[in-house]
C-alpha cells in the first residue's frame, strides 16, 4: 500500500493545519501538492511567473517542509510557480533555499525542468513530431518559435526519475496535475487504473469531499484500487462527491489522457467504507503505443491600454451599443489617418459593462440598466502605441454625441489620467502533443543540496 | 404558458474551462425525475444555439448515476485571447441556465 497526503488543491490556496497534522500522524509515504495550472490564463506562462503572492507561497511551503521533516517522507510539488516554466521553478527553488536556511535543516532537492526551446519545438513541428489535439489553433514553425515560453507536461515517468534521486523535496516544472500523486503508487506496483484515478480525484484536494475549502486529504493506493479520506473536521467523502469530481475541469468525465496512455473510469465502482472514506475499484489504465507529452505555449499578443467612462444619462444608456459602435468606427479611422497604421495593426474594442460585457453578441437579456461602464480596450504592437491610440480614444469617451444636432455630452471618468497601461498581453498558442523516444528526452533533472 | 427555465428546475448549472481550448458545462439535476426531464427536453442542438457553435462539435454525456447532464464544447474564444470575456469560463453557465426548456 502507498499512502499519499495531499495538503491542498494548490500551493497558495492555504490548507487546514489541524488536518495536516492528522495527515502527518497517519505516516504518509509522500506529500504531494499541485503548484499551478493554465486556469488563470496565458499571462503566467507568457511571463514565466507565479500567480500567487511570494509571501503566501513561502508561509505555506515552510509548513509543508516542516510536515515533510516530521513525516520523514518526500515532498513533491508539480507545476511549480503556476506555469512550471524554468523561471517559475527557479523562483520556487529560491523560496525553498530561504526556508531551509531559516529552518536550519539541510535538504536534498531534485529539480525537474519542463521548459522547451521554442526553436527546437519549431523544428520538431517541421519534422512532424508535434501534432495537434482537438480544437488546436493553427500554428506554423514561425509562430511556435515566437513563443516566450513553451513547457511540456511531465507524467509519472519523469516524477519517478526524480524520486529515484532519493531527494527530500522535488520541485517539478510543468507536470500533469495527476502525475505527482500517481508516480509513487505506480512505481511500487499499485493498480495502474487506481493510481491514475485516485490521482485525478485527489488533484484538487478536498474538492472531492464536503467542506471542500479544508484542502487536506489522504489517498491509500493498493493492488485493486484506492481509498480517499478527507482529514478536516466535518469533511466527508461520499460516492457522489468522489465520482462527481471526475466532471471537474474535464471535457470527458470517463477518459483522462496522460503521458503513456489513458485512464478509463467508465466501469469504476464507488463504495462508502464508513462515514468519511470512499473506496474505488474497477478503473482501467490503457497504455498507448507511442509516448507523447502535451505542450503548452504562450506568446506575446501586443500591448494593451484600458480606459473607461460611465454612462448614466438614460438615453445614452439605452443606446449604448450604437454609441460604442460609432466610436469604434470613427476612432479606428482616425488612428489609420493620424498614425498611418494599417487597420489590422491595432484594435479598439468597447465593452459595455453592465450591458453585454459577459457574453457579447450571445447576450439574450435586453434590459436597460441604470448605468453602464464603457470600457475601451486598445491593443497594439508597443506600449507607446497602445497609449497613443487610447489617447485618441479619450475625446470620444468624454464627449461623443449620439447625433450631430444635440449639445455635446460629457461622460463621467473615474481617473486622471484615464488610460491604464496593462503592459504586454499573451495568448495560448499550442494544443499539441510532442512525441518522445524516451520520457526524459524533453526534461532535465538536477539535484541540489541546500540549507 | 410560460416555459420553465433550465436553471429554475435543476440544482446547479456550472461551467468551467477544461484547459484553454474547451469549455465544459455540468448540469446537476438533483434527482432522477428532473434528470429525465432535462434529458428529454434539452437538446444538444439547443445548447449549440445558445453558444453559437456547430451541434456536431458538442460532446454530450448523460450520466444517470449522478443525475448529471454534461456538455463540452470548443471555447467561444481561446482562454485569455483578446476577445475572450471570461478567463475561467465560469460565467457561461448563466446563458444556459437562463434558456427555456421545450414543453
Amino acid at each position: 500500500m502507498v499512502r499519499v497526503l495531499v495538503p491542498s488543491g494548490a500551493l497558495g490556496l492555504n490548507y487546514d493545519a489541524v488536518a495536516l497534522q492528522r495527515g502527518i500522524a497517519a505516516k504518509p509515504d509522500i506529500i504531494a501538492i499541485d503548484g499551478g495550472s493554465t486556469d488563470s490564463g496565458p499571462a503566467y506562462l507568457g511571463r514565466g511567473m507565479s500567480k500567487y503572492a511570494r509571501s503566501s507561497t513561502k508561509v505555506e511551503w515552510a509548513g509543508l517542509m516542516q510536515a515533510r521533516a516530521d513525516a520523514g517522507c518526500p515532498l513533491v510539488i508539480g507545476t511549480a510557480g503556476t506555469c512550471g516554466a524554468d523561471s517559475a521553478v527557479d523562483w520556487m527553488l529560491d523560496i525553498t533555499r530561504e526556508i531551509a536556511a531559516e529552518q536550519g535543516r539541510p535538504v536534498k532537492v531534485a529539480v525537474l525542468r519542463s521548459s522547451q526551446h521554442p526553436a527546437e519545438m519549431a523544428q520538431a513541428f517541421t519534422q512532424g513530431r508535434v501534432t495537434p489535439l482537438p480544437n488546436a489553433p493553427d500554428v506554423d514553425a514561425a509562430l511556435i518559435e515566437s513563443c516566450s515560453n513553451i513547457v511540456a507536461l511531465a507524467g509519472a515517468e519523469q516524477i519517478t526519475e526524480a524520486l529515484n534521486t532519493g531527494a527530500d523535496i522535488i520541485i517539478a516544472g510543468r507536470t500533469t496535475d495527476t502525475a505527482i500523486i500517481a508516480a509513487l503508487p505506480l512505481q511500487r506496483g499499485c493498480h495502474a487504473g487506481g493510481a491514475w484515478h485516485g490521482a485525478k480525484i485527489g488533484e484538487c484536494g478536498a474538492l472531492c469531499a464536503t467542506n471542500p475549502q479544508s484542502g487536506v486529504i489522504l489517498i491509500d493506493f493498493d493492488a485493486e484500487g484506492f481509498t480517499v479520506t478527507p482529514l478536516a473536521d466535518g469533511a466527508k467523502a461520499t460516492p457522489h462527491t468522489v465520482s462527481a469530481h471526475m466532471l471537474y475541469e474535464n471535457s470527458d468525465p470517463f477518459i483522462l489522457h496522460e503521458p503513456g496512455g489513458y485512464l478509463d473510469v467508465s466501469k469504476a465502482k464507488y463504495q462508502p467504507l464508513n462515514d468519511t472514506s470512499v473506496r474505488v475499484t474497477g478503473s482501467e489504465w490503457v497504455p498507448s503505443e507511442r509516448y507523447t507529452v502535451k505542450l503548452e505555449g504562450a506568446r506575446g499578443a501586443g500591448f494593451q491600454t484600458v480606459t473607461m467612462a460611465l454612462l448614466r444619462d438614460e438615453r445614452y444608456v439605452q443606446n449604448a451599443q450604437i454609441w460604442a459602435d460609432d466610436i469604434v468606427g470613427k476612432c479606428s479611422a482616425k488612428v489609420v489617418d493620424r498614425l498611418h497604421l494599417k487597420s489590422d495593426a491595432f484594435s479598439i474594442e468597447i465593452r459595455l459593462l453592465g450591458h453585454s460585457a459577459s457574453f457579447g453578441m450571445l447576450e439574450t437579456k435586453q434590459i436597460t440598466p441604470t448605468e453602464i461602464c464603457a470600457m475601451g480596450i486598445v491593443t497594439a504592437k508597443s506600449e507607446g502605441l497602445s497609449q497613443e491610440i487610447a489617447k485618441l480614444l479619450n475625446p470620444y469617451l468624454l464627449h461623443h454625441p449620439l447625433t450631430q444636432e444635440e449639445e455635446v455630452p460629457t461622460f463621467a471618468f473615474l481617473f486622471s489620467p484615464p488610460e491604464m497601461p496593462r503592459g504586454e498581453v499573451f495568448e495560448f498558442t499550442l494544443n499539441h502533443v510532442l512525441q518522445l523516444e524516451n520520457p526524459m528526452d524533453a526534461f532535465t533533472l538536477e539535484v541540489h543540496e541546500i540549507g | 404558458m410560460k416555459l420553465a427555465r433550465l436553471g429554475d428546475i435543476v440544482q446547479k448549472v456550472r461551467s468551467k474551462n477544461a484547459g484553454p481550448f474547451w469549455l465544459t458545462i455540468d448540469i446537476f439535476c438533483g434527482d432522477s425525475d428532473v434528470y429525465d426531464q432535462v434529458v428529454n427536453t434539452l437538446s444538444t442542438r439547443q445548447v449549440a444555439q445558445v453558444f453559437d457553435v456547430a451541434t456536431q462539435e458538442i460532446k454530450r454525456f448523460d450520466i444517470a448515476d449522478l443525475n448529471v447532464v454534461k456538455f463540452s464544447l470548443p471555447r467561444p474564444f481561446i482562454q485569455g485571447a483578446r476577445m475572450d470575456r471570461d478567463i475561467h469560463g465560469a460565467s457561461w453557465a448563466a446563458l444556459l441556465a437562463e434558456s427555456e426548456l421545450s414543453p
